[in-house]
């Protein structure tokens, strides 16, 4: 019987309420007194010297207030990035400078070369046409291997083969990793592409700044899924301005995926200019604004080798990657294909030498960072698409084939550093077995060639590691930023609980699901309890919504705080019943005297908290606030294993997915609906990536795939209805709610089972194809059964 | 600049516009009703559906000049008089039709207006309806499954609880 209260129920989301009705407050709904608005001028060059900037005829048109150019940002910050990489030689990451706005030079299209203030949106965009560039074009550095080899024009020219860095992981692992693929009874190679995505949230980028001169006070409204981050970043890093004089607001935010973590110029430049006009200025981004300034996502070039002994056991796996950064390196661009991918190469197996190579190159490109899932994704794929071909090549059945080689033993220390310390990867696969019907896949099949039609069924498993941790390893990995996240939790004299939380929902459902948690641990109804998020001036820090982290680091803090809360509550309770606080019970909002049947309320003990005329002055502080910054132990570790079934329409390639299940295991679960819909709309994305979805720039630099006229994003015909299972639950044993996290595990896990969906149709009926790239599009399938 | 003026959500507005103003821009700048949601500049993501005359409309596709004299209804209109949910706005409330709320207007503007023509839609036919709607967020389950419960069928029985 599913829970109606607390941790495991589904209460329906109150957020909705307003976002149903029109009542949201997203940031462009905002709209501030004498506001001013910019538009800026973007390069639509991918490469190219800026010799000469003229804006005297713009300046003196109607409503312009002032023009902005790469001279007024001489003296400002650049654009940091987060995560230091060292290259295998030991030497530390190429970090060229990322301007709020060109320098001198031109590095992709999109890139702000200027900035125009103006009353109005019109007027400021009538203006930047006036402006006059002299620009001297040079080739564009657009593809990997190109930009590496000797002899390319150089995006950065202090950067020697446009490489950022050359990473080996673990390097200790890489002679015997050589040795055991020597020696294997067979080597799988595949070379694959995971092709570029952009994040595509449905509400584009929008910054306000807003200085007041009467105390010197900067206030960035900005649809960030981390405005502590913000805070952080741009005032220490790029604009000098200390956290007490600025504050960051994101509001309701419409979805965000990753490329909403980022630090992007835009609000560096409204936060700078509104000051130097002192008046508010608006951004609003277009979408084909989004498309060439929001940070893109994937974008790896792989191959990929597993070696197997004569039993069909994993004994190594070696891969060398290229992973495009663009042009600058984007708040945690370096860490995705680094510590977020290399990490991961070990899966649900046990295989025990692996090793990772990444170059990581700088292209003039869109620069790309975290997209949902972000380095996992590109792990999983790699590792599950050449679990597959081995499984064919070698004729065995490729569910045997994984669970063979399943790590059974926890905690599992892999080969790539992580420690698993949790996971039940057979029940997983018994389950997806369950729910996806395999045993009727023939059948299905059968049916599907009477129409005429290929059918294939495709399975992978995937591992996640969510809320990067703890602080102090990854800072000894290059990270840049504390991993913690923080709450305050506010009890008011009446028992209502007010929870400020550093992380920040952007659809995840936080003002239903935290309010769970606590209404479970002190045994008061939800509706008493009200959830802080998204503004700096609000809460004390935070590190924000990203990587699943939500609740098992920000839920984790939560926790904590209430656990001190209710120890402070115990005693003022053992004041008023007049006995020791270690006999003190609390249970359905009702403190106890154990063995007794004397007891007080929350809420009188609450209100005497704030009035305490009866109450241990001398030993307690009045009051009842807490705060815990909870810095976890390890990453979280869920899992699972998914199968799709697709259709093959062989005369045109078109392929239908007609069958999708997960089988999921994220430990405790707080809120099953909203986890679900969180691992329905990583499948969505999922199918997108693996059938639709494709980032193209021409041999110019120039972005072909720029609109979603010409960006595949998936519509509801695309994709079927989903059976998603999260029954099985190993509890994650180091934080405190036992949760795993879910938010990215749908984007995870999708894109093999479809392409090893696709491919199994294509071995089907006399076909013989081995592999193509994502999006499978009907005409790489097309042309792939033409052999 | 011209004056236009209509009825929105049941009540006379009206406002000064150039003629280049979008009715989309009219009603989130003019009037202050920001639950109509601009997702793109080529018309494809339906963040913006609102019914003018009765009729689902792109309110990026049409301009506020030609919303002259018309009768206009918005998100901010749906809800039933006493201000709780109506049957669409509740079954997206009650199967999780939504995540960041900023498609979701949009969706329930069309589901509407589906539903108004074909009042028991099938799988099929919600899923093609919604091909001028793009989310992000939902993989569109919870979206069809609530429009699907809102035209009264029984949607226990779809798989993936
Ligand atoms: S804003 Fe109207 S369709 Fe996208
Ligand atoms: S709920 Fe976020 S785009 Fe649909």
């Amino acid at each position: 019987m599913p829970k109606d209260h607390g941790i495991g129920a589904a209460p329906k989301r109150r957020e909705d309420l307003r976002f149903l009705t029109g009542t949201g407050n997203y940031t462009d709904d905002i709209n501030l007194n004498g506001q001013a608005h910019v538009f800026f001028l973007r390069a639509d060059v991918a490469h190219a010297k800026i010799n000469g900037l003229n804006s005297d005829a713009a300046a003196a048109m109607p409503g312009v207030v002032r023009i902005f150019t790469g001279a007024d940002f001489e003296g400002v910050g650049g654009l940091p990035c987060g995560w230091q990489i060292h290259s295998k030689d030991g030497s530390p990451m190429n970090e060229p400078p990322h301007p709020v706005i060109a320098q001198g030079k031109i590095r992709y299209v999109g890139e702000i070369v200027a900035a125009v203030v103006a009353d109005t949106l019109e007027q400021a965009r009538d203006a930047a046409e006036a402006i006059e560039l002299d620009l001297e074009e040079l080739p564009a550095v657009v593809d990997m291997k190109a930009a590496l080899a000797d002899g390319s024009a150089l995006v950065h020219d202090e950067v020697p083969n446009n490489r950022c860095y050359d990473w080996g992981f673990v390097e200790d692992n890489a002679a015997a990793t050589d040795e055991a693929i020597k020696n294997a009874a067979h080597v799988t190679t595949l070379e694959l592409v995971n092709n570029r995505l952009v994040a595509n949230p449905m509400e584009p980028r929008v910054a306000i700044g807003d200085y007041t001169r009467h105390n010197d006070e900067s206030t960035l409204y900005t649809t960030s899924q981390n405005p502590h981050v913000i805070r952080l970043l741009m005032g220490a890093f790029v604009l000098g301005i200390p956290e007490h004089k600025l504050r960051v607001i994101a509001p309701d935010v419409g979805g965000g995926f990753g490329t909403k973590i980022f630090h992007y110029a835009e609000e560096a430049f409204v936060t700078f200019a509104s000051k130097q006009i002192n008046r508010a200025i608006k951004w609003t981004s277009s979408r084909s604004e989004a498309f060439i300034s929001d940070a893109q996502g994937r974008d790896h070039v792989t191959t990929i080798e597993l070696a197997l002994d004569a039993d069909n056991n994993f004994t190594a796996v070696r891969t060398h990657t290229l992973a495009n950064m663009g042009a600058y390196l984007s708040t945690f661009s370096t860490s995705v294909p680094t510590y977020l991918h290399g990490t991961l190469m070990a899966g649900n197996y046990t295989t025990p030498n692996i090793h990772v190579n990444v170059q990581a190159v700088f292209t003039n490109t869109v620069p790309v960072d975290a997209y949902r899932g972000a380095g996992r994704p590109e792990a999983t794929f790699q590792l599950e698409r050449v679990i597959d071909k081995a499984a064919r090549e070698l004729g065995v059945d490729p569910i045997a084939l994984r669970r063979q080689n399943f790590i059974s033993e926890f905690p599992y220390a892999t080969p790539v550093a992580l420690e698993y310390d949790t996971g039940d990867y057979p029940a997983t696969m018994d389950k997806l077995e369950e729910i996806a019907d395999i045993a009727g896949f023939a059948a299905r099949r059968a049916a599907s060639e009477a129409n005429g039609k290929l059918r294939g069924l495709g399975v992978n498993c995937y591992i996640e590691a969510c809320g990067i941790a703890p602080s102090n390893v990854a800072g000894a990995l290059g990270a840049r930023a504390g991993l913690y996240e923080s709450a305050t939790v506010r009890v008011n004299a009446t028992g209502g609980v007010v929870v400020m939380t550093g992380a920040h929902s952007h659809g995840q459902g936080h003002e239903t699901s935290f309010p769970q948690v606590i209404a479970e641990m002190i045994g008061i109804d939800e509706g008493q309890v009200e959830i802080v998020h998204g503004d700096t001036g609000r809460g004390a820090m935070g590190m924000g919504t990203y990587g699943s982290r939500s609740i098992a680091v920000g839920g984790a803090a939560m926790v904590r705080a209430t656990e001190k809360i209710i120890n402070k509550a115990k005693k003022i309770a053992a004041h008023l019943l007049e006995a020791s606080d270690a006999d003190i019970e609390l249970k359905d909002g009702t403190f106890t005297v154990a063995g007794t049947d004397k007891s007080v309320a929350w809420g009188d003990v609450c209100l005497t908290a704030y009035v305490p005329h009866n109450y241990p002055l001398e030993d307690l502080e009045p009051g009842l606030e807490e705060t815990a910054f909870y810095d976890p132990a390890n990453f979280t570790f869920p899992s699972g294993a998914y199968a799709c079934e697709v259709e093959v329409d062989p005369d045109t390639g078109a392929v239908s997915v007609e069958r999708f299940s997960a089988a999921d295991d994220f430990g405790n679960i707080i809120n099953p609906m909203i986890v679900d819909g969180q691992v329905h709309g990583g499948i969505g994305q999922g199918i997108g990536q693996a059938l639709r979805e494709t980032t193209v720039f021409d041999e110019n630099g120039q972005l072909l795939s720029a609109s979603y006229m010409d960006y595949a994003m998936p519509r509801a015909d695309d994709v079927p209805f989903y059976a998603v299972d999260h029954s099985c639950q190993t509890p994650c044993t180091h934080n405190p709610l036992g949760v795993k996290g879910c938010g990215e595990a749908g984007a995870i896990g999708s894109p093999p089972a479809v392409v090893n969906a696709v491919i199994d149709a294509l071995n089907s009926g006399g076909h013989k194809v081995e592999h193509i790239n994502m999006p499978v599009s009907p005409s790489r399938v097309w042309s792939a059964m033409q052999g | 600049m011209t004056q236009v003026s209509m009825t929105v959500n049941g009540k006379a507005a009206s406002g000064d516009v150039e003629g280049r103003t979008l009715l989309s821009a009219f009603l989130r700048e003019n009037l202050g009703l920001t639950g109509t949601h601009i997702g793109c500049d080529t018309s494809q993501c339906g963040a913006c559906v609102v019914h003018v005359d009765g009729n689902a409309v792109k309110a990026c596709t049409m301009l506020a000049v030609e919303a002259d004299g018309a009768s206009v209804d918005t998100i901010e209109g749906q809800a039933n008089a006493d201000g709780s949910l109506n049957v669409i706005q509740q079954a997206f409330q009650d199967h999780h039709g939504l995540q960041c709320g900023f498609c979701t207007p949009g969706m329930v503007m069309s589901a509407a207006a589906l539903l108004k023509d074909n009042p028991k839609p099938t799988e099929a036919e919600v899923r093609h309806y919604l091909e001028g709607n793009l989310c992000r967020c939902t993989g569109y389950h919870n979206i069809v499954k609530a429009i699907m419960a809102a035209s009264g069928q029984d949607v226990g029985a779809i798989a993936a609880e």
